[in-house]
């Protein structure tokens, strides 16, 4: 369509951008070039500076330093967000469709035709909306509630808004996360045709793999730093994993411990487990004393098959065995009472109840430990918890104190004390380490070494090397299924390329 | 919402699947839903007709129209407010205290608690301003200050339900002026006034809420305030109208009662809120906004009024009524659970 003149001049240029919050340096003089009709990847590891550079990007903030310009031109103000539209849009990955309303409502929101009473016409919306979805080529119902229409057809809708606006550049949140392979190949199609009338990307995945199969340009953030920027095919696949993880400098694990006499009979026995949508036939086996890392990106399925072996969710398939015994699925209760310690993904979201005392929140789970008849015996819960306190180091002036006032390291060790208060055979752990501070993070890694050390069997599931690499083996797991198992002392190259769904031969 | 896509396919194994395509008929579908109830308003007349003959007569069914149309108006309200995702509980008690501020200052002394400060012609204009002025508290509250919608109206029905018992001295306005009287007793082309107003707003309210601008941001509001704000909308602007709009509507729906009644009682529109949100939840509307119409709410309101007149026609002694109407009320919810085909919410 409209890729005729303007062929040198960047849709999008940031030059020079630094944004600091607080103490935190997000950005440190990075920037981007985008060129007109090309598919464009920013990668990067997590916190490398990628969603700042969107905000600053769609004007949603602006950057401490540097300077923005779209087809050659400054950046509208802020303010301004009518011009800020009509030059870039971002598909977030939570959605600004309103589910109630149908696809031609949703696409002309608050730009309504009106006949000559002033009252909306439906039918010239309905019409202007199909009108606006052919050219665009999308094949979708403007009647459909939005509420209907699968992930994959909301986002185009999202994108279908964004044109109608007159943005020619789009950026892409992880539009792959939530959707399987065939909406991904679906997607991919679209993009490729969208791409053809002129229309240029900017594509944000985990999916190192996706980046080869959709981008022309590939640019990768670190430390919140511009690293490089090259055409996808002269980046090979190791290189831009190299050009991702750096020479980042690892926590030196310390291991007091060595792995267990191999496969000396299962504590905990996964077999088969499928939950329909989310992961296939995985099968884990831990032993007594052994740490297993389930390693794999955001949607791998790690976190749904962790939250199933805990009773969180119930598979569709296959068997848990916990001691030889099976708890009942879906049954967290029984998953405790089986032995099973648990520390959740979000402590906010399902670790801890923020206004209730430390006390009261690591003895959440043993109640019948603390007394009679449903009754509580405050002086043996404060006698237990004081215990806790003390092993895990939690920096506070009393258990009565209500854990939101504690740091989140100090918060993730409540958790994990929770977790640890009924002496569990199975100890499962979602991200332990997340948002916490480094001295608490070698500390709660330290304990999960301990722990492991007494014979109890650790399944770590989480993206983050550092907690991968107390593990005596790391399973990966990609779009569902396990797809590498690596033993300890794995290169950091492989494991992200795994995750990444990619094999390095090298 | 569950994300009823997310679980259609598993895994890598499933690139072949054809794109979900929905077929037309999905706005027709939505356009049935408005009238899911009207099959069950024709049995229960056809049941009626059956129990009593009388209830087919034209005074019967004015009776049922007249009676309907006070508590009509709290409906529409409540479904204004309701589809923007907040709710106005006290709507039941502006029912009462409006009206009852206009009887207080206009009613002569010695006639019961009025003072006798106004002429009688300034009743209405009373009635409507003190709608109003609630309204604009419960949008103060609500939206300027962001207290939660339902614990703010709790706390206003409350405190306008004691207000009333204060100025009336617990008991009721009698002798009201005559321009009170009027929008419940006057009779236009042989039918009562106030079911011409009941039409009317209703007519007003469908072309409101499915062909104004200010319509469809109540709904985008309930749906998902952000994607309203980043679509332009004046959310905070959107939500004061309904809200105030709203309460005017409740004092207009007690001015109408008291009209008929010729009375202001101190327990005006006492407990009407349970029957309103039943009305509004039967007729289709969610309790989580962004979904429902006025003609829906409508029908549900007609509904459980046709039932109650069925039941005192059929002879009911009127001790049980009571129980009959939370019964019917749970029942119309579990048959408009299943002809909706969806878990009300």
């Amino acid at each position: 369509m409209s890729r005729t003149e303007e062929s040198g001049r960047p849709v999008a240029e940031a030059v020079g951008i630094s944004k600091r919050y607080g103490s935190t340096v997000a950005l440190d003089r990075a920037g981007i070039r985008v060129l007109p009709g090309e598919t464009h990847a920013l990668v990067g590891r997590n916190g490398a500076g990628k969603s700042t550079l969107v905000s600053i990007l769609t004007g949603l903030q602006a950057p401490d330093t540097g300077r923005v310009q779209f087809d050659g031109v400054p950046a509208p103000r802020l303010s301004d967000r009518d011009r800020w539209r009509r030059h870039v849009a971002c598909v977030y990955q939570k959605s600004t469709i309103i589910p109630q309303l149908t696809v031609a409502e949703n696409l002309l929101l608050n730009r309504y035709d009106r006949n000559r009473g002033g009252l909306i016409s439906w039918r010239s919306v309905r019409r202007r909306a199909r009108d606006l979805l052919a050219v665009w080529s999308i094949g979708m119902d403007v009647d459909a509630r939005a509420g209907d229409l699968s992930v994959e057809q909301r986002q185009f809708v999202e994108i279908a808004r964004a044109l109608s606006f007159g943005a020619r550049f789009i950026i892409l949140d992880e539009p792959t996360a939530q959707l399987d392979a065939g909406a991904i190949a679906r997607l991919f199609g679209h993009i490729r045709d969208l791409q053809g009338q002129g229309v240029t990307f900017l594509f944000i995945s985990h999916h190192l793999q996706e980046i080869y199969e959709i981008c022309d340009m590939v640019t990768v953030f670190r430390d919140a730093r511009h690293i490089v920027t090259a055409p996808v095919a002269d980046l090979p696949r190791d290189a831009l994993v190299a050009a991702m993880t750096g020479e980042a400098t690892a926590l030196a694990a310390p291991r007091s411990r060595s792995a267990p006499a191999a496969r000396a009979g299962a504590v905990l026995d996964v077999a088969g487990l499928r939950l329909d949508g989310r992961f296939d036939d995985v099968s884990i086996r831990v032993g007594a004393g052994e740490i297993v890392g389930l390693a794999g990106a955001g949607g791998s399925g790690r976190t749904e098959v962790a939250e199933t072996i805990v009773g969180l969710r119930v598979a569709d398939a296959g068997t848990i065995t916990v001691d030889g015994r099976t708890p009942r699925a879906g049954h967290v209760g029984d998953a405790l009472a089986r032995g099973v310690g648990f520390v959740p993904q979000d402590r906010h979201h399902q670790g801890l109840v923020a206004g209730m005392s430390i006390a009261d929140n690591a003895t959440l789970t043993i109640p019948d430990r603390l007394g009679t008849a449903g009754f509580l015996n405050t002086r043996r819960r404060d006698a237990v918890a004081g215990a806790l306190i003390d092993d895990l180091a939690i920096k506070t002036p009393g258990p009565d104190l209500p854990v939101s006032g504690l740091s989140g390291g100090n918060q993730q060790k409540v958790v994990m004390a929770r977790a640890l208060a009924n002496d569990p055979r199975v100890l499962v752990l979602i991200t332990p380490t997340a948002g916490v501070d480094v001295r608490s993070k070698e500390f709660l890694l330290d304990k999960v070494d301990q722990v492991a050390s007494a014979g109890t069997a650790v399944v770590v599931a989480s993206d983050e090397l550092d907690d991968l690499r107390v593990c005596d083996r790391v399973l990966v797991m990609f779009q569902g299924r396990i797809v590498a198992e690596l033993p300890s002392g794995w290169r950091e190259h492989d494991l992200v390329a795994a995750m990444e769904g990619l094999t390095v031969d090298a | 919402m569950p994300e009823a896509v997310t679980t259609a396919t598993g895994s890598a194994t499933a690139a072949a699947e054809p794109p979900p395509r929905r077929t037309t008929g999905r706005l027709a579908v939505a356009r049935l839903r408005d009238l899911a109830l009207v099959p069950a308003i024709v049995l229960i007349a056809i049941v009626g007709q059956i129990v009593n003959p009388v209830f087919l007569q034209p005074d019967n069914l004015i009776n049922i129209g007249q009676t309907m149309a006070e508590i009509a108006l709290l409906v529409l309200a409540q479904t204004i407010v309701l589809i923007a995702g907040k709710m106005d509980l006290s709507l039941e008690s502006t029912f009462g205290l409006a009206p009852g501020v206009a009887a207080w200052m206009t009613v002569a002394v010695g006639a019961g608690h009025g003072t006798g400060l106004l002429s009688g012609a300034w009743s209405i204009p009373i009635t409507l301003l003190v709608g109003a002025l609630i309204g604009i508290a419960n949008a103060a509250l609500i939206v300027r200050f962001g207290l939660h919608g339902f614990i703010v109206t709790l706390g206003m029905l409350i405190v306008l339900r004691g207000l009333l018992t204060g100025i009336s001295g617990g008991q009721t306005f009698f002798n009201l002026p005559e321009s009170m009287m009027y929008p419940g007793t006057a009779v236009w082309l042989g039918v009562p006034a106030s079911i011409w107003i009941c039409v009317i707003l209703l007519a007003a309210g469908i072309v409101l809420l499915g062909y104004t601008g200010f319509g469809r941001a109540l709904y985008a509001i309930g749906g998902n305030v952000d994607a309203a704000k980043a679509a332009g909308i004046r959310t905070d602007r959107v939500l004061w109208i309904a809200l105030v709009g709203a309460s005017v509507l409740a004092a207009l729906g007690g001015l109408m009662l008291s009209g008929r009644l010729a009375s202001v009682a101190a327990s005006q529109g006492n407990g009407a809120i349970f029957t309103v949100f039943a009305a509004a939840v039967i007729g289709g509307v969610s309790l989580n906004g962004g979904k429902g119409t006025m003609f829906g709410a409508f029908t549900g309101i007609l509904l459980l009024f046709m039932i109650q007149n069925v039941l005192t026609l059929a002879g009911v002694p009127a001790q049980w009524i009571g129980a009959l109407n939370g019964a019917i009320i749970i029942v119309a919810l579990v048959v408009s659970r299943i002809t909706g085909g969806k878990a009300q919410e």
